[in-house]
């Protein structure tokens, strides 16, 4: 469970200050698929990147399992990022020297894992997303979408407990942002909790609950049927 | 929530985390960028190597020269007091049963005056054309298969046994080849083979014809006017057999300290100077030797500061236009040792691979070159000074800089904040 208490987010702008989230709490049971929702520079993205650790929060808490997360040393967060979360990026993100089984194996090396055991979790991971035929491929011999399919191996591989997708379909034309979302909707009913942004409403709706952002502040949050 | 139980990733993680990127961002850069950086990194090693091994050889080929030619592994020379060997014939009979004893050669000295037109008339108050210079004797056959001089004999030809009217004439003493006219110091004219030369030792003179010319790079040959050491005894006024010099060539791993300690434990030391070559050295050479040395450090160090720079740079490049790359890196969990080590690993491989092909380069090519085409230098052949366990310690030298310059930039690059490289902002 993912516990949000009074979380600000400020930037400064010359003499202003600037909130890109503020005073945000809510709670993210575990294995909900939440939307975040909201128009450009809502601050759903800041919220997302404060909750998935990629951030710091000028104020508030973020609560994972009962650990307060939010003022952990830089070298702790990195840990609880390898470990406990996953990360789907809008513009897919994955490293274009390391072929697609690289890239998927990468988080699960560092985990500690055996090279052997890496590829076996990695194939696992491809296949599941149907791209062991392109495993070997490095991310520039691979479409669009392929590459995001490949962030969400990589993100699913090593099993966190969290994924956070950052308008996974925004660069996606309908017929694979589709894909995605389903490859999404198959994991979340495995348990897998997910937290997705995104300014697509159809997909938003797809999720078992919806917020909405708007000026950095939730303005609706509520559970699709 | 795992936080707790997550363990601090350890030290040979991240180091092979790390080599799992360096050896797939290596694999998959472009090979002409990559060659570049070799190159870079091999000219570097040889900088360090070649430079400082030739400046230094520059002086060793000078002394190898003199220990081939001239005074062998040692040298048995009058005390400084003396003109001559007391008792030489028994110091040599003592030195032929030295443990390790390969040959000896023995040399008869005198200062010498030597006139090529002394058959014309001058005028009053003119000089006659002449150089001064050592009159050496030789057997002819003991010298030659002690320095083989006869090969250095570079016009005419090297004397016999019974070439008591010749001399061989050092190139330094004839204006053709040392065409050097200053008060003090004249050399001879029109002076070539065949030519015939007077020579002057205290009340004595003789007339000689030029058998040949000797060229050496050894003073003691280029400088002298040698004959047969009959000839010489007589010319000196001795009428025994102490003689100016003997040299000593020793077989091979026989130490040079060993023997004159034998020498010393037989009495030779009563009777004249004992010196290995090193200690016989002119102290200049030494001198020059060591400056020489510091001087090729000192080249080879700005080497090392243009290899840091350049490795500084590739990495510093690499890292800074790679910014959202390492941000995913960090955003997926990858700890910034792993990131680091990847980088320092990139470093380490060119530099290793640059060391590679020099050490190869100079130890098959450049050193077998070089020895057996020696540089041409006014007073000695120069050779490439290197050796296995010097080179080896520059590769290292090399090795740990590359590593510090390797590291700087990756660590500056790194240390920016996660969610700014991933943005690009």
């Amino acid at each position: 469970m993912i516990k949000i208490n009074n979380l600000t987010k400020r930037f400064k702008s010359g003499d202003h200050d600037i909130y890109a989230v503020r005073d945000v709490s809510f709670t993210v049971p575990e294995g909900q698929f939440l939307a975040v929702t909201g128009k450009s520079g809502s601050g759903k993205s800041t919220l997302l990147y404060q909750l998935g650790l990629l951030d710091t929060p000028t104020e508030g808490t973020i609560i994972i399992d009962g650990v307060d997360v939010s003022s952990v040393s830089d070298d702790d967060r990195t840990m609880i990022r390898l470990n406990d979360l996953g990360y789907i990026f809008q513009d897919y993100a994955i490293l274009p020297s390391l072929t697609a089984l690289e890239n998927t194996m990468l988080p699960l090396l560092m985990q500690g894992c055996s090279q052997q055991e890496a590829e076996e979790k990695s194939k696992k991971a491809l296949a599941r997303l149907g791209l062991l035929d392109r495993m070997n491929n490095l991310p520039s011999q691979l479409s669009g979408g392929q590459q995001q399919r490949v962030a969400i191996a990589r993100a699913i591989a090593h099993a966190p407990k969290v994924i956070f997708a950052d308008e996974p379909t925004a660069n996606l034309d309908s017929e694979t942002s589709a894909s995605v979302i389903q490859s999404f909707l198959e994991l979340n009913k495995e348990g897998q909790t997910i937290i997705m942004v995104t300014h697509e409403p159809e997909y938003a709706l797809l999720a078992h609950r919806t917020i909405v952002m708007a000026d950095g502040v939730i303005v609706n949050d509520h559970l699709n049927k | 929530m795992n936080k707790g139980s997550s363990v601090e990733k350890s030290f040979l993680q991240h180091l092979s985390v790390g080599w799992f990127l360096a050896k797939r961002d290596i694999q998959r850069a472009n090979i002409w960028t990559t060659g570049l950086i070799v190159l870079v990194m091999t000219l570097t090693f040889l900088n360090l190597v070649v430079v400082s091994g030739i400046l230094v050889g520059l002086i060793e080929g000078s002394e190898n020269a003199q220990k081939t030619y001239a005074i062998g592994d040692m040298v048995i020379s009058p005390f400084l007091n003396r003109s001559y060997i007391i008792e030489t014939p028994t110091v040599v009979n003592i030195v032929k049963t030295i443990p390790g004893y390969k040959n000896h050669t023995v040399r008869y000295t005198g200062s010498g005056r030597f006139e090529s037109d002394y058959k014309s008339t001058i005028k009053p108050g003119e000089n006659r054309n002449g150089a001064g210079g050592a009159f050496m004797g030789i057997d002819p056959i003991q010298e030659s298969s002690f320095s083989s001089i006869g090969k250095f004999v570079i016009r005419g030809s090297y004397l016999t046994e019974k070439d008591q009217d010749s001399v061989l004439i050092g190139k330094n003493l004839l204006y053709e080849f040392t065409p050097i006219e200053a008060p003090g110091f004249q050399t001879l004219k029109n002076v070539s083979v065949g030519s015939l030369i007077r020579v002057t030792v205290g009340e004595n003179s003789k007339e000689y014809t030029v058998k040949g010319i000797i060229s050496s790079k050894v003073d003691e040959f280029d400088t002298s006017v040698v004959a047969l050491d009959s000839e010489v005894r007589k010319m000196i006024g001795r009428d025994d057999l102490n003689a100016g010099t003997v040299a000593i060539q020793l077989l091979p791993g026989t130490d040079p300290v060993f023997a004159k300690n034998f020498l010393v434990q037989n009495g030779v030391d009563q009777y004249a100077r004992i010196q290995t070559a090193e200690e016989a050295f002119p102290k200049f050479l030494k001198d020059i030797k060591n400056t020489f040395n510091i001087l090729g450090n000192a080249i080879s160090g700005i080497g090392l500061v243009v290899a840091s720079i350049t490795i500084f740079i590739v990495i510093f490049v690499n890292a800074i236009t790679r910014r959202r790359y390492i941000g995913i890196l960090k955003g997926i969990g990858i700890h910034k040792r792993a990131i680091l080590f990847s980088y320092m690993f990139q470093a380490v491989l060119y530099a290793l691979s640059g060391a590679i092909i020099g050490f190869i380069l100079v130890f098959a090519v450049i050193k077998p070159h070089f020895t057996a085409n020696p540089i041409d230098f006014p007073f000695s052949d120069g050779i490439l000074v290197a050796t296995v366990s010097g080179t080896l310690m520059r590769a290292l030298v090399l090795l740990i800089t590359t590593i510090f310059a390797g590291y700087i930039p990756a660590r500056i690059v790194i240390r920016q904040n996660t969610l700014s490289a991933i943005l690009g902002r």
